[in-house]
Order: C-alpha cells, then sequence, then structure tokens
C-alpha cells in the first residue's frame, strides 16, 4: 500500500487532535508528524524533537514603483483582497491583506511599476524525534494568514512515509488547506453541543473536498448523545473512543504521550491506524 | 465642499453608524447646494479590508471631512494620504452632527 496522508482535524478546539496526531505517529510504522497548526504548534511538546534546521517562509509581496505608477487604479479593482488603495499621489499596499496572488502585478499596465518583494512570514523547523522525521510550521506574530506557511510545511512531506498531519482548529482557510489532498481526514471532537455544531462544520469542509472522514469521540463519558446519533445519520465511523479519565490528563500534562505512558493505548492506537487504513482502502 | 457621514439609516435623522469600513450606509452632504446623497456601502460585508475600500469610496467622491464614530488604522492611512479631516467619536444624527461641524 502506498503511504498515506491523514490529517487530523476538529472544527471544535481543544477537543485533542494534537493528542491524537502524535500518539498516532508513534505507532504508525514509518510516519512522519507535520504540524500545521502554525499559528500555535505544539506537538513538540509531546515528541520533544531534536531541530535539525530552520528555513524562512516568504511570500511576495507588490511594490508600486510611484514615479512610473500613473494612478489608473487597475490594480486596487482587481485585487479581491482590498489590500490596495489609490490616492492622487501614490498607491497604498497592505501588507497584511494581502494574498500574494500577482493579480496586481498582472493586469498593471505599465511595464515595472509593479515589482514584487519577499516578505518574511514564518519558518519551517524539520527535526527527529526519535525516529520520526518531524516538521513544524510557525508563522510570525502579527501575521494574519497562516496557508503560505502550511504550504511550506506540506513541501516538506516525505513520499516514502505516512504523513501525519496536526491540523489547526476551526473550518477556515488554515484548516482547509491543510486537510485539502489528504486520503483520510480524522475528526476529533467530544460529546458536547458545541462539539457537535463544529464537528457538523468540520464534516461539511470535508465533503465539499473529497476527504473520506471518521470520528474520535474524546472524553467520550461526558456530555449527551447527540454526537454519535449525527455520526450514525451522517453514516461517519466512530473509530475510537477516549473516556475522560484522569490517569490520561496527567501523562498530558507532562508531556507523556499514552503510547508511551500506557502500553494498553499503544494497542488502542494501533487498532486505530488499522481502522483508518481500512477506511481508505474500501473508501 | 462634500462630507462624507457613516449612517445607519436612508435620511438625516438616521443615527451615525458608529463603524466606518462596515458601517451600513454612507451620506454624502454637498454644503454648496444643501443636498446630500446616501448610498448603501458597498464593503459593509467585505471578507477583508472594508476599511481600505470604504475609504477608497470616500477619495472617490472627492469628499474632504469625515463625519463617523471609529476609523481603524488601515482605513485612516488611506484618508490621511489625502489629506482627508476625519472626526471620529461622532453620536447622534446625521443632522445633529452636520449642524455641530463648524467650516
Amino acid at each position: 500500500m502506498k503511504p498515506l496522508t491523514i490529517a487530523i482535524a476538529s472544527g471544535k478546539g481543544g477537543t485533542g487532535k494534537t493528542t491524537i496526531a502524535i500518539n498516532l505517529a508513534l505507532v504508525v510504522p514509518n510516519a512522519q508528524y507535520l504540524d500545521c497548526d502554525v499559528e500555535a504548534p505544539n506537538g513538540h511538546l509531546f515528541l520533544h524533537s531534536k531541530k535539525l534546521t530552520t528555513t524562512t517562509v516568504r511570500t511576495p509581496l507588490p511594490q508600486i514603483d510611484n514615479s512610473l505608477c500613473t494612478r489608473c487604479g487597475e490594480c486596487a479593482d482587481a485585487c479581491k483582497f482590498n489590500a490596495l488603495a489609490v490616492t492622487k499621489q501614490q498607491v497604498l499596499v497592505f501588507a497584511d491583506l494581502c494574498h500574494s496572488c500577482g493579480a496586481c502585478r498582472y493586469v498593471c499596465p505599465i511595464d515595472g511599476a509593479i515589482t514584487e518583494i519577499e516578505r518574511d512570514i514564518g519558518t519551517v523547523i524539520n527535526g527527529v524525534a526519535e525516529k520520526i522525521p518531524t516538521v513544524q510550521g510557525l508563522l510570525n506574530i502579527g501575521e494574519s494568514s497562516a496557508v503560505p506557511v502550511i504550504k511550506a510545511v506540506h513541501e516538506q512531506a516525505l513520499a516514502a512515509q505516512h504523513r501525519i498531519l496536526d491540523a489547526p482548529p476551526g473550518t477556515a482557510c488554515a484548516m482547509v488547506e491543510t486537510v485539502r489532498g489528504a486520503d483520510y481526514c480524522v475528526l476529533v471532537t467530544e460529546p458536547t453541543p458545541f462539539g457537535l455544531n463544529d464537528l457538523a462544520l468540520a464534516v461539511g469542509v470535508t465533503r465539499a473536498l473529497g476527504v473520506p472522514c471518521g470520528l474520535v469521540l474524546n472524553r467520550c463519558d461526558v456530555g449527551d448523545q447527540t454526537v454519535l446519533d449525527y455520526c450514525h445519520e451522517q453514516n461517519i465511523p466512530v473509530l475510537l473512543s477516549i473516556p475522560f479519565e484522569r490517569s490520561l490528563a496527567e501523562a498530558y500534562s507532562c508531556g507523556v504521550p499514552w503510547v508511551t505512558a500506557q502500553p494498553a493505548w499503544r494497542e488502542q492506537f494501533q487498532a486505530l491506524w488499522q481502522a483508518i487504513e481500512r477506511k481508505v482502502i474500501t473508501a | 465642499m462634500k462630507i462624507a457621514i457613516t449612517s445607519s439609516g436612508l435620511n438625516l435623522d438616521s443615527a451615525i453608524d458608529p463603524k466606518f469600513g462596515r458601517c451600513a450606509y454612507l451620506t454624502l452632504f454637498d454644503t454648496d447646494s444643501n443636498t446630500f446623497t446616501v448610498t448603501a456601502n458597498p464593503f459593509q460585508n467585505a471578507h477583508g479590508g472594508a476599511g481600505t475600500q470604504t475609504a477608497q469610496w470616500v477619495l472617490n467622491q472627492n469628499a474632504t471631512v469625515l463625519l463617523t464614530g471609529h476609523c481603524g488604522p488601515k482605513a485612516a492611512a488611506v484618508l490621511n494620504a489625502e489629506n482627508i479631516r476625519v472626526v471620529e467619536g461622532v453620536t447622534g444624527t446625521v443632522r445633529e452632527a452636520l449642524a455641530q461641524l463648524s467650516y
């Protein structure tokens, strides 16, 4: 079987994405762990990866030569992200709105009036944790778009290994960029109304992307039945249920992966991996 | 002289909209002819950059004064680039705001 790309996502934050992702990475033979939660990467707290290389992520930003620019406004009209404004004297560029699409430069009728400069927006750190290659994206503080850093993390994916992607919470661009193109998406949630609401949104995203999904139910013995009812209705398989247990919380709080702390959990995560493999084959 | 005012409704007795970039309506008052027009803000529901584009709209109308509640830093940068007088913290109705303005 060819190596798989598995995204661990959630919708709601704080449901256990990183916990599932790191434990899975530790039991999957020949896995690579990629932390795509670039606004708050935390997989390294559990994997204790050794840093090998750090690369800067850069993104193009238009630069206007006001001596050549005629203030025709074509660039601002073409910008779908409202990152340009035209005054009588100059064109203003708002870096935090720019998505680096290049449309302004493309439509500009004056040769050389718009050029592009490269702007640092984050870093990608390659490391190794025991035998697992790790990649961590880190968005610079104050930057608004995580997508270019997530793309840079994806570029580090190793073709010969299973890729475990730790997705950011939510269902916006950053989550979409992480999950897009994955072979399977594991959605982690908790059995609460909030968990259900955000799960349904996340399921909508995976379906729009054509990525099959299954559920890990964390703190499965709190809350209510509605998440399980929803999964049954929507034909979403429940791959693993994790109880709300003090020993698991203690291991987590010490930065110890469950599969290291408790052999029984190693078996549970191995079973989770086998279930994922079966789902990918039948999908 | 033209004055742009962020408004929550269609007439001079409508309340000032405290937001600039995502205001509901933009009133443009011409002090020479004592007439006004009201436009639904096309950028009220922009995904991002509502402020820069609403500011661009104010520039394009050749307004020289803006009366609003609060104007964000990016919108202010656009308006300042053309020396538009931005009056923030304005409350009450459009009519009351215009009456208070000395020009």
